[in-house]
């Protein structure tokens, strides 16, 4: 059993970008505030903090999560990737530039958490159509409400994945 | 907000749950997938002590089936179910009700367990338990008991879990030959919470209604079985004729309460016509 004493901060390890993370870290520490204040990784926002916005949107153990809805302790022994990581490694290359090239983005501020929405569902949904695009990013929330480009961007790069072309994004 | 300061632990077996349950009393909360829990928190409409972290406990996270049964662990996740064959297969309402819970990066981490533990009127999962006449498998210190779905919900986030009590699975009869099942929710938007919402299972026999169970969500502190509508249904052939006594039997069995949005009346209406949208469905 881990952590039974009350009122003391938890040993927690995490592989963080594929580097392994161990940190003293208080349960009521949210995961992106953890990632945001003590690793410095500001690329994760926090929006509302109670699950409804997606701003915070990272990917643990390979799945798609909410930042404010998971304690940093939660991630003790798992892998857990940020828009830091994914673009660093390259992973995201194709969607930034889709974003960039269709003007994907207004002020910016959602625009970490539908990256990584976007690239679970290139990922596990290479066939999506436009609807099943939407249902995918219904939990990110855009409030400049600009879905109709952000909803076009994903849908480039995933015409370009099924022909196989490398991104070639024309306006 | 963020939320208060709480101790936290993560057992590795059920005896050292109920020792923490019992060692804190109300001050424990049960964590699963948090997927309501910490929002709760973050709002500082909970303040628990301890937050038992029960992920690591072994043996409840299967989907499994054996005979005429299925099984669904308490910390089986959303999108287990909603990518399960078997579930589809067997247990079809349930795979209906899956996409209308929250979104995707939420189904990820949320629970079977959690949603029904948590008891939220307007959740998806009681009221398919209730219309499909599931059982749940409660664990404590002493032992197993099970309790019927349809004598689980009390109220409003109120089950019949008893302190020092884990939820540890369901249980259902998969679906016989002829059953067929509809979920049909009415939300403001895409994932939210519903309005309203029904869980219908029935046998069509030669184009007629037997066996019906509507299960209704967000039409009362618990789920609200239509037991007056389904008997008005039993052996009515499909057809314009029957939606419109179903929907006019309605009002004998809910009385639904307003939301911040909708007044008792449009809630029944909305009612009413999610129920016409069903029993077509089912005829289908």
């Amino acid at each position: 059993m881990t952590g039974t004493n009350m009122n003391h901060d938890i040993e927690t390890t995490i592989t963080l970008n594929g580097k392994p993370v161990t940190r003293r870290i208080a349960p009521r520490t949210h995961l992106v505030d953890f990632l945001r204040d003590e690793m410095g990784l500001t690329g994760s926002h926090t929006g509302c903090e109670h699950g409804v916005c997606g701003a915070c949107t990272v990917r643990m153990d390979g799945k798609i999560v909410r930042g404010c809805l998971t304690l940093a302790v939660q991630a003790n022994g798992r892998r857990v990737d940020t828009i830091e990581g994914l673009s660093d490694s390259g992973e995201l290359a194709a969607i930034q530039k889709a974003f960039h090239e269709r003007n994907a983005l207004q002020c910016g501020f959602c625009t970490p958490g539908m990256l990584m929405a976007a690239q679970d569902l290139l990922l596990h949904k290479p066939d999506a159509n436009r609807e099943e695009i939407r249902e995918h990013i219904s939990g990110n929330y855009c409030r400049c409400t600009g879905y109709q480009a952000i909803v076009d961007a994903i849908e480039i790069v995933l015409t370009q994945n099924r022909s196989g072309k490398k991104s070639q994004v024309t306006a | 907000m963020k939320a208060p300061a709480f101790a936290y632990a993560k057992p590795a077996s059920l005896a050292e749950v109920f020792t923490l349950l019992q060692q804190h009393g109300e001050g424990a909360k049960l964590l699963a997938g948090g997927q309501s829990l910490i929002a709760t928190l973050n709002l500082r409409l909970s303040a628990p002590d301890i937050l038992v972290d029960i992920t690591g406990l072994p043996g409840l996270s299967a989907i499994s089936f054996s005979k005429d049964t299925a099984r669904i662990g308490a910390l089986v996740t959303h999108r287990e179910l909603e990518h399960s064959y078997e579930i589809a297969q067997h247990l079809p309402l349930l795979a209906q009700a899956v996409p209308h819970v929250a979104h995707i990066a939420i189904r990820n981490v949320g629970t079977f367990g959690g949603s029904i533990a948590m008891a939220d009127p307007a959740a998806e999962y009681p009221a398919v338990c209730v219309a499909l006449d599931a059982q749940f498998v409660i664990a404590g210190a002493k032992g197993e008991r099970r309790v019927a779905a349809r004598e689980f919900f009390k109220g409003m986030y109120e089950t019949a879990l008893q302190p020092g009590e884990v939820l540890i699975a369901g249980e259902f009869k998969i679906a016989a030959k002829g059953y067929r099942s509809a979920f049909v929710e009415l939300a403001r938007r895409h994932g939210d919470y519903a309005i309203v919402g029904l869980a219908a299972h029935a046998n069509t026999v030669d184009g007629r209604y037997a066996d019906v169970r509507l299960a209704f969500l967000g039409a009362g502190g618990e789920p609200v079985l239509a037991r007056a509508t389904a008997a008005a249904l039993e052996g009515k052939a499909f057809g314009p004729d029957t939606i419109a006594l179903a929907q006019a039997t309605l009002a004998r069995d809910l009385d639904p309460p307003a939301d911040l949005y909708s007044s008792s009346a449009t809630k029944l209406h909305l009612a009413r016509v999610i129920t016409g949208r069903a029993l077509a469905a089912l005829a289908q």
